[in-house]
């Protein structure tokens, strides 16, 4: 990025300030700067309650929980259909922690909850070694039932609750509750952010173009000496730890009460509909695709009752969901294959030319 | 001895229904390299239309001729509008597109004809039979007969006709059988609409067992690790996948279960099949992919 700055000699002979100044020189990111201080600032005093708790934070969790599994899936090539597995080990890990270690802060246990989820996924990442295409999606599946099997038959993690079911024993960062819909929302907006701006500096970076030479052609990286085995155990175990922070944050912030059911296979299929239809390999794709799968439901029960009137039946809206689902995923494949977030680039590039088209 | 091997016998005969899936995956991947996810939602839609076609007073025979001839109408428009659009892109793009259609399928079946539990009566009962000293359920001797009529019916049609040797033909070089003018597009609509004929006598063999629910779309998760251990291009491969996870899952839900606290059928046999990928990275009957830089 800044290779024409730097002098000839190795460059840990630069000096720090150096260093600084070339941060200080890059553009200041103004878009995601500008969502940022909506975000914080705005939303918690302009949303009600209903939009914190039923739309804004599982969008952001599902965000979240996209950006995972397109780093895997979009940036790293490996299809996965096991995500919400890894969801349920950070989920339940973090419970773990809170319960067990009372001493440890909501920050810390979710951090070791999803260095947990990042264990369990560089163990089932361990057969991309020697396996690959749909047969290494079949090992995500594994991962997938295997993980929901667990988190139902052993007791211990539930706590020996005879509901099978797990809830946050408490919400507190530093002292201060945050178990309203509002602290809940900060948590989560903080985690996000956090999480996506490592993810987007992680891509751009040595291991995030490991990652893309491994998607476009693995034997071709072997040639040019990528570890390709090492890279794509690190894919899985990466992509398993914002998973599992996801899966911890869809747990204590969203639900405040899950099972195992909570994230069976048909929450796995959403997510990979999450970068399908905002787009693989994007960044913002998850976020997009996450707003178009939160908001479509509402959206069409909605426009189902407006149409239909309130009589009409909630399975057969369900049904016309899935067929509307359904048929919107073939369409992008079709159409845009690159998901929303590179039809909203290339509808801002026309904008910038605007009153003079070529 | 006899429980081991009524455990054993059960499991092979359990494990021709999974085979019975898995044909109908083998048949599309190898004839356009679709790993057709809407095989379970196909299934369940074919197995419905028969019985609320049976329901609406259709004698069975009708019924079963209608539901084929919906499986084929259903096959051509997939073509039309799925497959069509997305030729020469890659797998896993095809394999997303067969995942929105089995959404589609799926609400479309539920839309349509209602998603409580219909029981569907074959006329076999499913009473144990005992030969020598093994008992043996007599529903899976039929289920297992229909299985290997179903599969040599598909051998003769690969082999002795026009059609089957063109298919043969795409599934090998998919290039060199359009350069020699195979209509590539009615060789999909073939495949796919025999796919969906196989999802119909399985649909309604597992209906039969089961009764005719959204459940059924789901045996397409089991016939995965068949697939996996017969390896994704070979009829054979799928019945002999379908007989090792059929046995092994049975004989390890009675004498392994036990010691992990039983239930353990759901990821049972997904781990076997990885332990077969290990060792043979293609399944035991797939074709090696070559790779060139």
């Amino acid at each position: 990025m800044s290779s024409q700055s730097q002098p000839l000699s190795p460059s840990f002979s630069r000096p720090f300030e150096h260093a600084l100044l070339e941060v200080a020189a890059r553009p200041f990111p103004w878009g995601p700067g500008a969502l940022l201080v909506v975000a914080f600032g705005l939303l918690p005093w302009l949303a009600d309650d209903y939009w914190l708790n039923a739309i804004l934070i599982p969008f952001l969790v599902l965000s979240l929980a996209g950006l995972g599994l397109n780093l895997l899936t979009g940036y790293t090539g490996q299809t996965s259909v096991g995500s919400a597995g890894f969801m349920a080990v950070g989920a339940f890990a973090t419970y773990a922690f809170l319960l067990r270690v009372p001493a440890l802060p909501l920050p810390l246990a979710l951090l070791a909850g999803g260095a947990i989820a990042a264990g369990a996924g560089f163990v089932f990442g361990i057969p991309s070694k020697r396996i690959k295409g749909f047969y290494l999606m079949v090992t995500t599946l594994a991962a997938q039932f295997f993980l929901e099997w667990v988190f139902t038959k052993f007791p211990w993690f539930y706590n020996h609750a005879s509901s099978g079911t797990i809830s946050a024993p408490r919400l507190e960062v530093f002292g201060h509750d945050i178990s309203g819909p509002g602290g809940r929302y900060v948590l989560t907006l903080s985690v996000v952010a956090l999480l996506t701006w490592i993810a987007h500096n992680l891509v751009r970076g040595q291991v995030g173009r490991n990652w893309t030479a491994i998607r476009d052609m693995d034997t071709a990286a072997a040639v040019i000496g990528i570890e390709v085995d090492r890279y794509k155990r690190l894919a899985f175990a990466v992509s398993s730890f914002y998973l599992g922070i996801a899966g911890a944050l869809w747990t204590f912030a969203y639900l405040g009460t899950a099972s195992a059911s909570s994230f069976d296979i048909n929450r796995s299929f959403q997510i990979l509909f999450i970068i399908i239809i905002g787009g693989m390999g994007s960044i913002a794709g998850n976020f997009i695709g996450a707003a178009f799968i939160s908001l479509l439901p509402l959206f069409l029960s909605q426009a189902g009752q407006a149409l239909l009137g309130s009589s009409v039946d909630p399975g057969q809206i369900q049904n016309l969901q899935k067929i509307i689902f359904g048929a919107l995923i073939i369409a992008f494949l079709i159409k845009e294959p690159e998901g929303l977030a590179r039809m909203l680039r290339r509808f801002a590039a026309r904008l910038a030319v605007w009153p003079l088209r070529f | 001895m006899n429980f081991f091997l009524e455990t054993l016998i059960g499991g092979l005969l359990a494990g021709t229904m999974y085979s019975l899936v898995a044909i109908g995956f083998v048949l599309i991947y190898k004839a356009s390299g679709v790993f057709n996810f809407a095989q379970g939602a196909m299934l369940l839609f074919a197995a419905l239309n028969c019985v609320s076609l049976q329901e609406a007073g259709l004698p069975f025979p009708a019924a079963v001729l209608a539901s084929v001839s919906i499986m084929i109408v259903l096959a051509l428009a997939i073509e039309r509008a799925v497959l069509r659009p997305l030729v020469g892109r890659s797998q896993i793009t095809l394999f997303m597109a067969t995942l929105g259609l089995s959404f589609i399928i799926e609400g479309l079946a539920q839309g349509l004809m209602g998603a409580e539990v219909r029981a569907l009566d074959l006329g076999i009962e499913d009473v144990p039979i005992t030969i020598g000293d093994i008992m043996v359920s007599q529903f899976d001797l039929f289920a297992a007969a229909t299985a290997g009529i179903l599969v040599l019916v598909l051998a003769l049609l690969f082999n002795k006709t026009r059609i089957g040797v063109s298919l043969r033909a795409v599934a090998d070089d998919t290039r060199a059988a359009l350069s020699i003018g195979i209509n590539l597009n009615r060789i999909w609509q073939i495949v796919w609409a025999v796919a969906g004929i196989v999802g119909l006598v399985a649909g309604l063999l597992w209906g039969a067992r089961q009764g005719v629910q959204f459940a059924l779309s789901l045996v397409v998760l089991k016939a995965l690790p068949v697939l996996i251990i017969g390896g994704f291009t070979s009829i054979g491969g799928a019945i002999a996948g379908g007989l090792i996870v059929g046995a092994a899952e049975n004989l390890a839900e009675v004498y392994a279960g036990p010691l992990l606290g039983g239930g353990i059928t759901p990821w049972f046999a997904y781990f076997l099949a990885l332990a077969f990928l290990y060792v043979r990275p293609a399944g035991l009957f797939g074709e090696r992919a070559i790779e060139r830089v």
